[in-house]
């Protein structure tokens, strides 16, 4: 079972929750940073990377210029300015390129030749518990995080073939496409908001954004008792399960900025989050059931 | 002109509710909101449109199922696995397709049509604190850096027009495609932060990539009261990187409460808060005094 935690809007407390969730999950799980942006699972769950490789996309070069006739044919097919004619000189900005892999199928004299742009950093390892993690980390200045992202989530895939273990993503903010990129796999997803005017608006826009998919959501509410009623009102009348509230404490922000695990702080936060592991694996089976019936 | 943007790296740290803040205190300014993504400013700036216009951008290949011979070719060069094939009959996963043409060139029948795609819609509006320019990606939709690209091209288009000396944004979290378009062309980078594990990471990738495009960067720390070790790490930080430390805002509710009702946080006059917010404004207006204006 794959599980996205994600948010429209940032900061809501994506990351405590899948850390808090990877704690007291119960059965054998990974805990996978999709967020590659800004990674930051890693400082909760303090894992051991026990292997770090650079990440690649393949991109056009031109090695021997001369074997180029200035056709213009990839100048044509490019969608993303990769390529450009200056008279009869073939001028590529491989930072552009996304990969699609076209002008090397409509070069006609094989001129263009595969190389590589530095997408980021890839990290696999173990927490302390002995759970797996896999991480992504953009290179910065890097613009596309759709690629690497989905570099982690074929390690994801190969993970959970091998070891069958569930997994809990930490999802980038927002709702356009790295966010719907993390998503794609889950099973199930927890929206994580917070009770204010921009927790509601972003959380509508999530719901909005990854309705589409037809999977089962419910709605972490974070610092519950800070703000307004918006949230759960826009819960009970769009009809989405808030499967858990996580109270507004002053202790509770103290614990996350010393580095810790909020689901550790004590034992009421534990037994919430174990708890709200019960409901989404509950909410994962309505899924499977949807599907057979 | 300048061009004051604030990031965060982080998400949550508190950019809307500051840039709202700045909004209320600046003078002469375009205010413009650049988290096209998951755009928040407008409910504190109370904008009225004025103009309302649909954002194309990018192509989408559709299969013409009369012309599809369904020879597979499409599916065999699609490099993002967009192409669904459901008994003999090939579709694109518009969510999928990264609109590159491959397959529209590729298809031996010629089958595959290439329209534009609707993105999204962008506003030029009057807001409480005077002209707004701001968006709304749909949800699920790519191009957000040509997106806030556009919308700084209006602002400054709307600044001229106005003889207006200021643009100010609000920013997406990040570091990625948004973040990176609205960094172009800024005077000054100000980025929040917190002190935690999460915000002094974020806070350290953000201004690298500010050091990377050579644009000035600025640093107020929110929640500034929550951890001392954290906040004495970012000073540190902030040192080394040699970017001014604006100011420590304390953890405080008041910034929830004053958002719940539609306010800036210095529209209460009496909000602590509120005069220390007052005072890195007054800073940020120092430091622009000293930092090369936009020619154009």
């Amino acid at each position: 079972m794959i599980v996205a935690v994600a948010s429209g809007k940032g900061g809501t407390g994506k990351t405590t929750v899948t850390a808090s969730l990877a704690s007291t999950w119960g059965r054998p799980v990974a805990a996978v940073d999709l967020d590659v942006e800004e990674p930051n699972l890693h400082l909760f769950l303090k894992p051991e990377a026990l292997r770090e490789e650079n990440a690649f996309l393949e991109v056009p070069t031109l090695p021997e210029p001369a074997r180029c006739t200035a056709c213009g044919a990839c100048v044509d097919l490019c969608q993303f300015k990769a390529l450009s004619l200056f008279g009869q000189r073939l001028a590529i900005f491989p930072e552009l390129c996304h990969g699609c892999e076209g002008c090397f199928r409509v070069c006609p004299t094989g001129a263009l030749v595969p190389g590589q742009r530095e997408l980021g950093e890839l990290s696999c390892g173990r927490t302390s518990e002995g759970l797996p993690w896999l991480s992504g980390r953009l290179r910065i200045g890097e613009a596309m995080s759709p690629p690497l992202m989905n570099q982690v989530r074929a390690r994801m895939k190969a993970l959970v073939a091998e070891e069958g273990v569930d997994v809990l993503v930490d999802a980038p903010p927002g709702v356009s496409c790295p966010a719907l990129a993390a998503v794609q796999d889950a099973d199930v997803i927890l929206l994580v908001t917070e009770p204010t005017p921009f927790g509601l608006h972003d959380l509508k826009l999530a719901r909005e954004a990854f309705k589409p998919l037809g999977r089962p959501m419910g709605v972490v509410i974070n610092r519950a008792g800070l703000g307004d009623h918006g949230v759960h009102d826009f819960c009970r009348e769009s009809g989405l399960p808030v499967v858990a509230e996580i109270p507004f404490s002053r202790a509770v922000a103290v614990h996350y900025a010393q580095g810790g695990v909020v689901a550790q702080m004590d034992e009421a936060m534990r037994e919430r989050f174990t708890r709200l592991g019960e409901s989404v694996r509950t909410l994962a089976g309505s899924r499977k059931e949807a599907a057979h019936a | 002109m300048h061009e004051v943007v604030v990031l965060s790296g982080k998400g949550g740290t508190g950019k809307t509710s500051l840039t709202a803040a700045f909004a209320h205190l600046a003078q002469n300014k375009v205010i413009c909101d650049l988290d096209v993504d998951a755009p928040d400013l407008h409910l504190i700036a109370a904008p009225s449109h004025v103009r309302s216009e649909r954002f194309l951008s990018g192509h989408l290949a559709e299969i013409d199922p009369r012309v599809c011979t369904r020879c597979g070719v499409c599916e065999e060069v699609c490099a993002f696995g967009a192409i669904d094939r459901a008994d003999g009959t090939f579709t694109v996963d518009p969510g999928h397709c990264e609109g590159c043409k491959a397959c529209v060139v590729l298809c031996p029948a010629q089958a595959i049509r290439f329209p534009e795609r609707d993105c999204g819609v962008w506003h030029q509006s009057e807001s409480r604190f005077g002209p707004m320019v701001h968006a709304q990606l749909d949800p699920g939709q790519e191009n957000s850096g040509k997106l806030v690209t556009l919308l700084k091209a209006e602002a400054r288009r709307e600044a001229s027009r106005r003889g207006l000396d200021l643009i100010l944004s609000d920013g997406a979290p990040g570091v990625g495609c948004p973040v990176i378009s609205s960094l172009s062309q800024a005077t000054l980078a100000v980025l929040v932060t917190e002190p935690t594990p999460s915000g002094r990471h974020d806070l350290e990738r953000v201004a690298e990539l500010c050091r990377h495009f050579r644009i000035p960067a600025a640093v107020v720390l929110n929640k500034a009261d929550l951890d001392e070790g954290q906040a004495t790490a970012i000073e540190t930080l902030c040192r080394t990187m040699d970017m001014p430390l604006l100011g420590r805002l304390p953890h405080d509710p008041e910034v929830v409460w004053a958002m719940v009702k539609g306010q800036a946080i210095t529209e209460n006059p009496d909000s602590a808060f509120g005069s220390e917010v007052r005072r890195i404004w007054s800073w940020i207006t120092d430091l622009l005094f000293n930092l090369p204006a936009r020619t154009s």
